[in-house]
């Protein structure tokens, strides 16, 4: 049928010219500043870039932020899913809050969580309660790198999970429930029933979710900064001050040039390890 | 009592208070800053804090929902938000369709096209955009921002669309085409009411996404700023309990959007169970 | 499909119609002022509500971050077509305009201010190195010290608080830490925070007598050692501090620099519990850098006359008055402040007064010829403190590889020495 060879042409028509004219359009000119010095062709941003003080740095926080944000969010996201899927009563009350984060932009986001890591904030109260601190504790100092860390992880993770949680509950909903019953006939118990039927069932929703969470974890930078300042460079922060802080839009554009980079490499990764192919569809 | 009714006491009491502990994990951060929103200059700054919202006023608050022009502009915002998901859901679920039922060539890389979008901090692209939205006359419009909202949003339309229509069985679509329906009415009448309640969701991330927007809406407007741009961009600078109270306002309409359309969120396992 | 198309047309011409009726109508009187300056909710508020109310057209106050402000400023230039009339922002945020063409110059409102005392000093910065009037003073501030009085107890003995030593200033903070074991001293270096200008207008003033010049000498490098030392007795948050107002509120710490207007809400909320004074000295005497935001109009406004009466509006010696009262900036023409300001407004003007009046004020001037690069130029301060006092790296090393860096701004720029630093030919070089 000739129709259906065309059709899916047509149905991404309108996204795709949408998108040119929104996203690829400014994102030559701006590639073109990068590769751009004062109107001459040249190199000279790449090699600010790569002589900046905090590059190597923010590649390195922003690697780790990812590699510790990632899994924990696609874990927690899918122990919550399945526990939604367990509930009998009480489902919708707690799935809305569950999802609540998801309308919480990462400006509010992070200062919700610097207001319960700060010196004087409400962990430090509840630790001065139970006798276990003297007086407030610094947790997000470039001396204390690790708490800075985990302080910047768990923020991340209380902001960016509920995202993860929806995709995986769309998903998980559309799988018929037959598929389980059946398989607890022929004696398999919950974890063989997960392991084999949900987990493989999910991919797709996996796979977006991964997707769309890494691509945003790279990009992340405005939580981190209300929580650590200049105490943990992250390679978006680094593209933000080069251009609004350094005054200098070349740069800023190399740097996001490498973010896109980085995230155009993790998709295709996902794509290639988390392809379903058509005949496994349901 | 047998062993066996203890043993699946226990499991429920476990899954119970697990259940609880994940909502005192999303709620209590709320509550934090909701006393912070509330405590006034003086809260901010006590040591150590009072977990108890003894010293709560409205005064904070009160002074935000005063400044001059936040009614238009939260108009403005919901308006840019409406438009957002609007043009999302009607670019970005045929685009997931495609995705999901066809093998096309350039699959893959439409796919990235849209994912991409969201890979390259808008924040850099914002002087080429704001130099054609000046030309173009969409500069200043609340359709200028909503379009600019659109291209953030699309990937999560067009990507969890596409693994919502992965999920519906191909061959209930093949079914309704051996009954004699059309493509387009055994779409209609078949996997647009399975997908719907999912789609709903894509809407409503779409309208949380546009929502909580700052540069887009603060750069491509003057005078008809959202509710987001017209607040968080003097947000930074204010004093810490003026900041809270405006974190908690501007938190406080996307909560209320998701609990107003959840029934669409939850519809999902109306269908499951059926 | 076609139903989608008419769909988004449809929507397109409302929202067109609406917002360009909207257009049409207001900008024949309606006069828009894009600020960096007083943001803050409370300010802005004033600025709309008092300040503004007596200007002789209707002025709809904008505000918006300096990034943000250099993104329109520049995409209104590239598109030829202007929303924005009249600017108000610090010297160092107009000077990238004059390369990107986003002010027009304002001669005919020069002589006004003139004659209504602006300094002949502060004029000659509003020309950005031009021959042109690029902008024109509006109101002006510096940077000082603020303590809790408590802290007070801890100063050592014979130390003048108004008469501080860089050395005092640790021995101060060294005492306070002994005795209560708090990193009581407290500076603006997170990413927002005003740290650069305390590098550029007072330590490295202080110490080496030179901005540029004496940025790698011995002076320089003796500085950056005292200056770590220094740093161990510094609150560790500092680096995330972007005002010091709240640390002083909350009592993280007890001293600080910082800009007045960045000090202000702590003064003002609780003037019996601070005392406000200059800046440390060092070798070369007392560092200090007064601060100018200007009034610019912007090439082919849409309403420049409405911009002019503004900027006459705003530069009234009661305008001037009321802002000092209400937010704390001081007045750039010959006004007498009244005696009877708020607590906090007083203590700051006897911080300023104090700094101004020091017997061995160094004054520093804002980088003029930086122009775009002014931002790389404070990077490279930003560089070598984070490199040496934060991660601790070698001194010497750090200052000569900055010092090419610096060297090469310098070049590219051709900026000539500003004081403190000795005039030269050509552009300022590193020694």
């Amino acid at each position: 049928m000739t129709n259906n060879r065309l059709l899916p042409y047509l149905l991404i028509a309108p996204a795709t010219v949408f998108l040119v004219l929104l996203f690829v359009v400014p994102l030559v000119q701006t590639i073109a500043l990068a590769f751009m010095d004062n109107g001459v062709a040249s190199l000279t941003n790449f090699r600010k870039m790569a002589g900046d003080l905090n590059f190597g740095l923010s590649i390195g926080n922003t690697f780790l932020l990812v590699l510790a944000v990632i899994p924990l969010q696609i874990c927690m996201a899918l122990v919550m899913a399945m526990m939604i899927q367990k509930m009998d009563k009480g489902r919708d009350l707690v799935l809305w809050i569950w999802i609540i984060p998801l309308g919480i932009s990462d400006l509010a986001a992070g200062l919700v969580w610097l207001a319960i890591l700060q010196d004087r904030g409400y962990v430090n109260t509840v630790l001065n309660m139970l006798g276990l601190v003297d007086g407030p504790v610094n947790w997000l100092s470039y001396e204390a790198p690790v708490s800075l860390f985990v302080g910047v992880v768990l923020a991340e993770v209380w902001r960016a999970t509920a995202i993860v949680l929806v995709i995986l509950v769309a998903g998980l909903q559309l799988i018929p429930k037959e598929y389980g019953e059946a398989a607890e006939i022929f004696g398999a118990g919950p974890w063989t029933r997960f392991r084999k039927i949900t987990l493989p069932l999910l991919k797709p929703s996996i796979q977006s979710a991964l997707i769309l969470r890494t691509v945003l974890a790279f990009e992340v930078f405005a939580v981190v900064y209300a929580l650590s300042g200049r105490n943990f460079p992250v390679l978006v922060g680094e593209a933000y001050a080069w251009q609004h802080v350094n005054q200098n839009n070349g740069v800023a554009a190399v740097y996001a040039i490498l973010v896109m980079a980085i995230s155009l490499a993790a998709t295709v990764i996902y794509i290639r390890a988390l392809r379903t192919p058509p005949e496994m569809q349901p | 009592m047998s062993e066996a009714t203890v043993s699946i006491r226990l499991r429920r009491v476990m899954f119970w208070s697990g259940v609880a502990m994940l909502c005192a994990w999303v709620l209590v951060p709320i509550y934090l800053i909701a006393l912070g929103a509330f405590g006034g200059r003086a809260g901010v700054f006590r040591w150590p804090k009072n977990l108890l919202p003894w010293d709560s006023g409205l005064a904070a608050m009160q002074a935000f929902l005063a400044v001059e022009g936040v009614w238009t502009a939260a108009v403005n915002g919901a308006l840019v938000a409406c438009l957002t998901m609007l043009f999302s859901l009607l670019l970005g679920a045929p685009a997931g369709y495609a995705l999901a039922r066809y093998r096309f060539a350039g699959q893959d890389a439409f796919r990235m096209l849209v994912v991409l979008t969201r890979a390259f901090p808008l924040a850099i692209l914002a002087l080429p955009l704001t130099v054609t939205f000046i030309r173009t006359g969409l500069y200043d419009t609340p359709l200028g921002v909503a379009l600019v909202h659109t291209a953030l949003a699309l990937p999560f339309t067009a990507l969890v669309s596409s693994s919502l229509f992965m999920g519906i069985p191909r061959e209930l679509e093949e079914a309704a085409w051996i009954f004699g329906c059309t493509g387009l009415q055994a779409f209609r009448k078949i996997v647009l009411p399975l997908a719907l309640p999912g789609l709903a969701a894509a809407a409503i991330f779409s309208f949380v996404i546009s929502w909580n927007e700052v540069f887009a809406a603060s750069v491509l407007t003057v005078r008809n700023r959202t509710l987001t741009a017209y607040l968080l961009t003097v947000l930074a600078e204010s004093p810490l309990h003026f900041r809270f109270a405006g974190g908690f306002l501007l938190i406080l309409p996307s909560v209320i959007f998701i609990f107003a359309v959840r029934k669409y969120l939850f519809a999902m396992w109306g269908i499951a169970n059926r | 499909m076609t139903g989608l198309k008419r769909l988004l047309a449809a929507t397109a011409f409302t929202a067109a119609a609406v917002s360009g009726a909207a257009t049409q109508g207001a900008l024949a009187q309606e006069t828009i002022f894009l600020s960096t300056q007083l943001r803050p909710i409370e300010e802005a508020t004033k600025v709309r509500q008092i300040i503004l109310r007596g200007a002789p057209g209707p002025v709809t106050f904008v505000v918006e971050e300096p990034s943000p402000f250099q993104t329109r400023m520049d995409a209104e230039t590239a598109a030829g077509k202007r929303t924005i009339s009249m600017v108000g922002a610090l010297h160092g945020e107009l000077s990238p305009l004059v390369g990107s063409k986003g002010l027009d110059p304002v001669d005919d409102l020069a002589a006004r201010a003139r004659e209504r005392g602006v300094p002949e000093a502060m004029l000659a910065l509003g020309k950005l190195g031009t021959d042109r009037q690029m902008y024109i003073p509006w109101m002006q501030a510096t940077y000082i010290m603020a303590a809790r009085k408590e802290a007070l107890q801890y100063l050592p003995a014979g130390a003048d608080i108004n008469a501080l030593s860089y050395a005092q200033l640790k021995d101060w903070a060294k005492a306070i830490q002994d005795r209560t074991g708090k990193r009581a001293l407290g500076f603006p270096a997170g990413q927002k925070g005003l740290m650069p200008r305390f590098f550029q207008g007072y330590l490295y003033p202080s110490y080496t007598g030179g901005v540029v010049s004496t940025f790698k000498n011995a002076d320089a490098e003796a500085m950056w050692a005292a200056f770590k030392d220094l740093w161990t007795h510094v609150n560790p948050n500092s680096a995330s501090y972007d005002f010091m107002q709240e640390p002083l509120m909350a009592g993280e710490v007890m001293i600080a620099f910082d800009h007045v207007a960045r000090l202000k809400d702590a003064l003002v909320a609780a003037p019996n519990d601070y005392v406000t004074f200059p800046a440390p000295s060092a070798g070369k005497g007392r560092g200090f850098m007064p601060v100018v935001a200007g009034l610019g109009i912007a090439p082919g406004a849409p309403n420049r006359a409405g911009a002019a009466a503004a900027i006459d509006h705003l530069l009234k010696p009661e305008t001037q008055v009321t802002m000092a009262r209400e937010l704390g900036f001081f007045p750039v023409v010959k006004a007498d402040l009244p005696t009877d300001l708020p607590g906090g407004i007083t203590l700051l003007v006897e911080g300023v007064a104090k700094t101004q009046g020091a017997k061995d004020a160094l004054v520093s001037l804002l980088p003029v010829g930086l122009g775009a690069k002014s931002g790389e130029f404070s990077k490279v301060y930003m560089d070598t403190f984070q490199a040496i006092v934060l991660r601790g790296a070698p001194i010497r090393a750090t200052l000569d590889a900055q010092a090419a860096t610096l060297q090469t701004i310098m070049n590219e720029t051709k900026a000539p020495c500003w004081a403190p630093d000795k005039p030269s030919d050509g552009a300022c070089k590193v020694n």
